[in-house]
């Protein structure tokens, strides 16, 4: 793609308009290659570290497994009752492939949207490409793990999924690195289709360290009929973490949904929203976020929902809990309303624990801990994510071990 | 059981109970009437020890024990429970964990919200979050039913609750309290119809201003109103 090779050039120096500017030169680009293997193969080290972020060795419990280690691909596959139903492999592999993979490379998110796009253009690691065939239900979910074994490294992915007509199916991605790695830089370019009739639910969870940075690009693009639901879970401290993603709701009566559910610790720096562009009739959009900030973490949760269809409705909420003094969380919610008719609306809420929370439930009989750990407990709430009782569960169990954490 | 001695509470600056005393001996069931704004409420919080509700002077003993600067908790686990007249809602913390927290999974939850009348689908719900007025009595009622205090407390958990619910919670609370203490908070008194209590006394503007058997009380309130306390022959004077 040499076009938008020397598209990219031109957008090289440009900042993003969002999150501390990071120079992405003192990143190193070396990275030895990892051999391919079956993920069970993998080191135990590597293996917890990836289930810390829902990524399962245990094949029953998955329909299919992309797994990244720094800028190798270690592992692709469907189980084989699914092959024909749905595909995972390289986004490289991928477009050599199929010829069309290449009309939705950079179709929805701008290569010259900022030096991180650019990034991910000129000096591209991998990543995947999920494809879910036409009519097809997949039941238990895919899988994609991103990882990252060296300290200091860069890596930069550029994930496809197209969920063809009619199609169902649940991803979950994990992003993480080895317990070694303090700093580095991961940028993760995801772009969504989800065509007439699909639905896709797409949960990612993110597990850094205090010294990384992060900076994905997401987009999606919903036809007629089609439902997008994303979740996004980080419990884990980072250095700085910013992304904006956006669905466009471009078809009749298509659904997007956004839920976040994000804890900064230490030093954290977590800039998060999450846009819908309703352009459909009878479109429909929702984002939920719940930041949590304790220690001395800054946190900017956005939201911005745009109605261009007078058939339109969408509704943003979020709320922050303060659990320390010197931490801050920012609401930032926004609603712009370009046609008559366009029904907007959003809630935020940013505070403390309440005293009467904790008093009521110390009058249960908890103690004041018990009310706090509850509590908290109860503001990450999985639930929120609509997912299926056994996914909901795993992500769950991944909140209760942070939540047990923070008090 | 509960005995209180010339309690005298502020909260927010403000003197909420004032001189007050009330004893209620183990296994008897007592009604506190009074007015809105009376200080009914002050005082179940005063008694659960709320910080927000400064004891001035005075003093709480319970089961022998003086609680008067015990913690929340505390007091809950000597055992005494509270059906409060307005929760909090708790986002994201469900009724049922509540339930099974407090029964320590020895007691069926589903089969005590049935007792209640609570569809067993409100377990799964945020506690308190959206729900009508005698949804909220009839959840802290069974919150209490699971926590099976020494000394149970209802807040007015008639007011809000329609007619077919009044009878049903009426009785649960009623056979509940058989053999246990129990102080009932009703500004109207309906649920008395459902319940049998030993003694009841009227809350007037932070004091105790009479007290005497049930029926006689709540029949005088009836054909008065709470006026009549105020002129009552017998009423206590404060000290
Ligand atoms: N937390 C509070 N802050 C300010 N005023 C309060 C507070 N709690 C109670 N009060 C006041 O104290 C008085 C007694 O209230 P309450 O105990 O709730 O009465 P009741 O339950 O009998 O209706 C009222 O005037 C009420 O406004
Ligand atoms: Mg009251």
């Amino acid at each position: 793609m040499p076009r938008s090779k020397e598209a990219a050039l031109r957008a090289k120096e440009r900042s993003s308009k969002l999150g501390p500017d990071l120079d992405v030169e003192s990143f190193s680009r070396d990275a030895r290659p990892w051999a391919p293997c079956p993920i069970s193969g993998l080191p135990e080290d590597i293996l917890r570290q990836a289930l810390s972020v829902g990524v399962r060795v245990d094949e029953g419990k998955r329909a299919g497994t992309y797994f990244q280690m720094d800028h190798s691909v270690v592992f692709q596959g469907v189980q084989r009752a699914l092959e024909g139903k749905t595909e995972i492999m390289s986004t490289q592999e991928a477009l050599q492939k199929y010829g069309w993979v290449g009309d939705y490379w950079w179709k929805i998110i701008d290569v010259n949207q900022d030096k991180y796009t650019t990034l991910a253009e000129l000096k591209w690691d991998q990543g995947y490409f999920i494809r879910i065939f036409e009519g097809q239900k997949v039941d238990l979910p895919l899988q994609a793990c991103l990882f990252i074994s060296k300290d200091n490294l860069n890596q930069n992915v550029h994930n496809l999924i197209v969920a063809e007509p009619n199609s169902e199916v649940q991803i979950i991605t994990g992003c993480t690195i080895h317990p070694d790695v303090k700093r580095g830089l991961h940028v993760g370019i995801t772009e969504f289709f989800v065509k007439e009739g699909a639905k896709l639910t797409f949960t990612m969870v993110h597990n850094w360290a205090q010294d990384f940075d992060v900076r994905p690009r997401t987009a999606a693009l919903l036809e007629d009929n089609a439902t997008f639901v994303n979740n996004y879970v980080c419990l884990k401290p980072v250095k700085s973490l910013q992304m904006y993603p956006v669905a466009y709701c471009k078809g009749d009566n298509s659904r997007a949904r956004f839920n976040a559910i994000f804890y900064g610790a230490g030093n954290s720096y977590l800039d998060i929203g999450s846009k819908v562009i309703l352009q459909g009739a009878g479109s429909r959009g929702e984002v939920i976020a719940r930041a949590l900030a304790s220690d001395s973490a800054q946190i900017y949760a956005r939201g911005l929902l745009v109605g261009e269809h007078e058939d339109s409705k969408a509704h943003l909420e979020c709320r922050g809990l303060l659990l320390s003094d010197d931490a801050s969380i920012h609401a930032i919610p926004e609603l712009v309303a370009r046609v008559k008719g366009t029904e907007l609306s959003h809630e935020a809420a940013v505070g403390k624990i309440a005293g009467d929370q904790i008093r009521y439930l110390m009058a249960r009989g908890f103690s004041e801990e018990e009310a706090q750990s509850l509590i908290v407990r109860g503001f990450m709430d999985a639930s929120i994510l609509g997912l299926p009782d056994a996914l909901e569960s795993e992500i769950k169990k991944i909140i209760d071990i942070t939540a047990k954490r923070i008090l | 059981m509960l005995k209180i001695k010339g309690l005298t509470v502020e909260t927010a600056g403000k003197k909420v109970l004032e001189n007050v005393d009330l004893e209620i001996p183990e296994g008897e069931v007592h009604v506190l009437f009074g007015p809105n704004g009376s200080g009914k409420t002050s005082l179940i919080m005063s008694i659960l020890g709320f910080p927000n509700y400064r004891v001035v002077s005075g003093e709480i003993l319970f089961k022998g024990v003086n609680i008067t600067s015990m913690p929340i908790d505390e007091r809950v686990e000597l055992g005494i429970g509270v059906a409060f007249q307005n929760p909090p809602a708790i986002r994201g913390v469900k009724l049922g964990d509540i339930l099974n927290r407090l029964t320590e999974g020895e007691v069926d939850a589903w089969k005590l919200a049935e007792s209640v009348n609570l569809p067993t689908e409100f377990l799964r719900r945020d506690l308190n979050l959206g729900f009508s007025g005698g949804e909220l009595k009839r959840s802290e009622i069974l919150q209490v039913l699971a926590q099976e205090p020494g000394l149970a407390i209802f807040d007015e958990p008639d007011s809000g609750v329609d007619v077919e619910n009044l009878e049903i919670v009426g009785k649960a609370i009623n056979s509940f309290l058989d053999g246990r203490s129990g102080l009932l908070i009703t500004h109207l008194g309906h649920i008395l119809r459902y319940i049998e209590a030993d003694e009841a006394h009227v809350l007037i503007n932070g004091s105790i201003a009479c007290s005497g058997k049930p029926i006689k009380i709540l029949s005088q309130i009836m054909k008065e109103g709470y006026r009549w306390c105020e002129r009552c022959p017998e009423a206590r004077k404060p000290r």
